[in-house]
Order: structure tokens, then C-alpha cells, then sequence
């Protein structure tokens, strides 16, 4: 991490995210890979924002970069107006496998956020078997998992694994909440239920999302707004409103608006491509 | 249901045939009981000489449960540092593979110089004898950890002793178990050696002791002690870890149990 408290900059407090003149490599000088080019990025309070793109564009990097898990090789990654490491915000993630912990049953896997995060863990060891069961129950119950609590991830199948870390990433009311493709492996009917669930929520609650996704569909029901990125070096290349009212029902989907812009999109995604295709 | 029975059946059958085909073997070909004392010997010495043995027996339990908790001690904390730290890798690995590849039985007599003969230097080559499978158990455990589980840990802003503790540690409960397991009977051995070498008590001495006036039964008594000590210890280690590390082996029992 840089010194988070070495410059602290100020920043405006709405935006919750901010990239600035980003650059990420792997690798040492001859082998160097860029990842990310100079890239600039910021996301509002209350945005859902979704990243789309071929694979190997930098989608996942920026949200490792905004989650904390990964460094910049230069520039600078705001979030809630400090720089990474300050831990400002609250982040929930969920990410592209279910990652729960094998040795906890589901119950204390989607606990394990109250058990770190503050202020939920202040009082933790007092509420765990009380409040804090009610409320992995409700959350369980509402993506369909109701009474699974006692069981292991390996008893359950991987959509329902997927379903529970979703519930962990939520469980802590993050105001931050990043996706990294976490409806990916599910199948369509799963896909479109949990859509639902996480407009509802958003509308709800109003946390600041940030969604890497591979689905345009997805991306365009869910968010309120799309990068687009392309890859080597990975940047973004487009970035539109999604302009819908909401709540959109999947019907949406079917209407002429909706598939020209994500017609748009993927011949956005398709050109980008092209250019990989001659430049590698 | 009746699977499991029958292979414990079988498996308890086979154990009993071996001492049996010892029996037999020694009958059939006359072997005297000052070269291999026949199963049935040990057993009547054990009876007969029980009140002599038993407090060597609980002497060496005694110093190996000792020596075995320090190493389990040490163990998990130089395992902790070597699995986590780069530097503490390069310096300790080295060293504890010389360490260990010094027969232990020479170092014995530095203990004796050091803390005088009898029960210290007997713990501290049990302890000695258990350090090593631990600390790369534990280390190797720590490094085998997924980094998405630690990711997990990060974007929730979990401090590296958070990390250690709901993470790190319980993914290397299994590694740690396996080691136990090893461990647990080189202690033994260790304390066996040290006993043998420089003690008035303990089974290693009696030992000693038994085959200096050719006592060949009752050196066997003293085999037998500790191979049935060493198989308890085994025992309590496997059900522990039973009830620990049921995850690992995706266990009915551990899900419905704990």
C-alpha cells in the first residue's frame, strides 16, 4: 500500500471512487505486462456502474485496485476521497468463485464480515448467536437459501455456494460494493432472480456499485451507467449512461431501446477486439 | 454399516494373526526366549512384573507429553514465522534442516553436560525430535493458503492478525494434525534414546537394564509399553482431528457433528 497518510489529499467527498492517471504492469522491465494503461475513472456516491469487455482488458484489475488487493505501479486510487489503504469505506465484494471458507458453515461464512468490519465488530461475540443469526437468516432466506445456515459450502451446489457469498458480501451494509462477474456461473432463470434481488437492494439502500461483468444484458439491466474497455493495455474506451427508469423488470430487456444499446455495445466490444486481434 | 464392520473385523484379525503367527513360528522352530521371546512370554512378564514397570512406563509417558508439548509450542510458532515471513524462510530453513539431520542420540550427552542426567534432558530430546515435521507442516500449511481466501480477508480491511487467525490457521489445522500424528511418536523415540543413554527411570532405562542381564522378555515388555503408548497417543491425535479437520476430508459426521 502507499503511505496512506503521508499526502493526505483531500478530495470531494462525492466521489466515492476516483482513479487518477492510473498505470498497472506485472512483471519485471523486459518481461513487463501492462495491464491497465494511464487510466482515469471516477464513480459518483450512489453510481452502478458496470465494466465491460473482452477478456484480459483490466476489468478485474481496476476492482482489485479499488478493493485494495492490488497496487498501482502509478497513479493514484481514491475511495470515499482518501487513498487506498485508509480504509474509509466499507467494501462488500463478491467475487467470480463462491471463495467461502471451507472449515465454517454457511451461517459463519456470511458472518465472517461482522466478525472484521467495524462497528459490527465491536459487538460481536454479544450478538453473534442473536441479532447477528437473524439477520444471515433474513439475508439467506432472501436469495432462497433459508435453513441452509448449518450446512458446509461443500454440501451445496455452486450456484447456491454463489448465492451465499453474495449474502457475505452484503451482510455488512457496505456502502462499496464490488462484483467481480459473481452471476457468471450461474444459469439464465438464477442469473435473472439475483438481478432482481441486487436492483431492489440497490434501489434500497443505495450502495455505490462497481460490476465487472461479460454479460451485456447484465450490464445494462443492472447498471446506470457502462465502461466499455479494450485490452492491451487495457483502457477504457467508452463510457455511456444507461438512461431506463427503474425498477426495470426483465421485460425491458425486449424493448427496442435496450437491445440497441446493447447492440451498441458489442459492436463497441467487437471493434475493440479487432484492433487487439492487429496489434497482437 | 456392515462394510465398516467387517473391515474392522478383518483388520483386527489380521493384527491378532501376526502375534499369533509369532507364537507358532517361535514353537514350531524352538527359538529360545534369549533370542525372541514369544508373544505370550511378554505378556506373562507384563502380568507378573507389572508393579516394576509401571512407573517407568508413567515416567516416559510423563516426559514425552512433556517434550511433546513443548515442540508443539515452538512448532506452531517458528512454523508461523517461517510461513509468513520471507526472511525468517531463509534464515530458519537451513538450520533446522542441519538441526535435524544431527542424530539425536548425540546430542544427548550435550543435554546431560548441560542440565545433569535424568528427566530434562530426556524432555528436551523428545522435544527436540517433534520440532521439525511441526514447524514444516505449519509453514507449508501457511503458504498452501489460497490468496483468494486472504482476498476475501483484505477487501474487508482484516488486519494480518485477522488474517492469521479466521484464515491462515485454520487452513493449516489439517497439515498441522498429519504432523501431530508423526510427531507424537518421535517423541518417543526421543525420550526412549535420551532414557537409554543417560536416566535411572523410564522405560528406555529399564530397558537398558533388562537386556545388560539378558532379560530378553522384559526388554519386549518395554516394547510393548511403548507401542501401545505410542499407538494411544496416535488414537487421541486421530480423533481430535477428526473433529477439527472434518472439512478437509468433507466428513458426514463433521458436518452434522459440528
Amino acid at each position: 500500500m502507499n503511505a496512506p497518510l503521508a499526502h493526505p489529499k483531500p478530495r470531494a467527498a462525492d466521489n466515492v471512487i476516483e482513479l487518477e492517471k492510473v498505470r498497472v504492469t506485472f512483471g519485471t522491465a523486459k518481461n513487463a505486462v501492462t495491464a491497465l494503461a494511464e487510466t482515469s475513472l471516477r464513480i459518483d456516491k450512489g453510481e452502478f456502474v458496470a465494466l465491460v469487455g473482452p477478456s484480459g482488458c483490466g476489468k478485474s484489475t481496476i476492482l482489485k485496485l479499488v478493493a485494495g488487493t492490488l497496487d498501482a505501479t502509478q497513479g493514484n486510487v481514491f475511495v470515499a476521497g482518501r487513498e487506498i489503504g485508509a480504509g474509509a469505506a466499507r467494501i462488500g465484494m463478491a467475487f467470480q468463485n463462491p471463495t467461502l471458507l471451507p472449515w465454517l458453515n454457511i451461517r459463519d461464512n456470511v458472518m465472517l464480515p461482522l466478525k472484521i468490519v467495524p462497528p459490527f465488530k465491536e459487538s460481536f461475540s454479544a450478538k453473534r448467536k442473536t441479532e447477528y443469526r437473524d439477520r444471515v437468516e433474513a439475508s439467506l432466506t432472501q436469495v432462497g437459501l433459508g435453513g441452509f445456515g448449518d450446512k458446509f459450502p461443500w454440501q451445496l451446489s455452486g450456484g447456491m455456494q454463489q448465492r451465499a457469498s453474495l449474502c457475505r458480501a452484503l451482510i455488512h451494509d457496505p456502502t462499496l460494493l464490488l462484483l467481480d462477474e459473481p452471476f457468471g456461473a450461474l444459469d439464465q432463470f438464477t442469473r435473472e432472480e439475483l438481478w432482481e434481488i441486487m436492483q431492489n437492494l440497490w434501489i434500497e439502500k443505495r450502495p455505490t456499485v462497481l460490476l465487472v461483468t461479460h454479460d451485456l444484458k447484465e450490464a445494462a439491466y443492472l447498471a446506470s451507467r457502462i465502461c466499455v474497455m479494450q485490452a492491451r493495455p487495457g483502457r477504457i474506451v467508452d463510457d455511456s449512461a444507461v438512461p431506463f427508469a427503474r425498477p426495470r423488470t426483465i421485460e425491458v430487456s425486449f424493448e427496442p431501446d435496450f437491445v440497441t444499446l446493447t447492440q451498441r455495445l458489442r459492436q463497441r466490444i467487437v471493434a475493440a477486439r479487432a484492433v487487439q486481434e492487429i496489434v497482437s | 454399516m456392515s462394510e465398516r464392520v467387517r473391515r474392522q473385523v478383518m483388520s483386527t484379525a489380521c493384527i491378532i494373526g501376526f502375534f499369533v503367527l509369532w507364537e507358532v513360528l517361535c514353537l514350531m522352530f524352538h527359538v529360545s526366549d534369549i533370542v525372541l521371546p514369544r508373544p505370550s512370554q511378554v505378556l506373562a512378564t507384563l502380568w507378573t512384573r507389572f508393579p516394576a514397570i509401571w512407573p517407568h512406563a508413567l515416567q516416559t509417558l510423563y516426559t514425552t507429553m512433556v517434550g511433546f508439548g513443548f515442540g508443539i509450542a515452538i512448532g506452531i510458532l517458528l512454523g508461523m514465522l517461517i510461513g509468513s515471513s520471507k526472511l525468517a524462510y531463509d534464515v530458519a530453513y537451513p538450520m533446522l534442516v542441519g538441526f535435524s539431520s544431527i542424530p539425536k542420540v548425540a546430542v544427548v550427552p550435550i543435554f546431560v553436560l548441560w542440565f545433569g542426567a535424568g528427566t530434562v534432558p530426556a524432555i528436551l530430546t523428545a522435544m527436540i525430535m517433534c520440532i521439525f515435521p511441526i514447524v514444516v507442516n505449519v509453514a507449508t500449511g501457511l503458504a498452501a493458503t489460497e490468496p483468494e481466501l486472504q482476498d476475501v480477508m483484505k477487501t474487508l480491511r482484516a488486519t494480518k492478525l485477522e488474517i492469521l487467525w479466521n484464515v491462515g490457521l485454520p487452513r493449516t489445522m489439517p497439515y498441522f494434525f498429519a504432523s501431530l500424528k508423526v510427531a507424537a511418536t518421535l517423541a518417543f523415540v526421543g525420550t526412549v534414546i535420551s532414557e537409554t543413554v543417560a536416566s535411572n527411570r523410564g522405560i528406555g532405562n529399564l530397558m537398558m537394564i533388562a537386556s545388560s542381564s539378558f532379560d530378553v522378555p522384559l526388554v519386549f515388555a518395554g516394547l510393548f509399553i511403548l507401542a501401545a503408548l505410542g499407538v494411544g497417543l496416535y488414537i487421541v491425535f486421530s480423533l481430535i482431528e477428526a473433529r477439527v479437520t472434518g472439512w478437509a476430508v468433507r466428513s458426514d459426521s463433521f458436518a452434522s457433528g459440528g
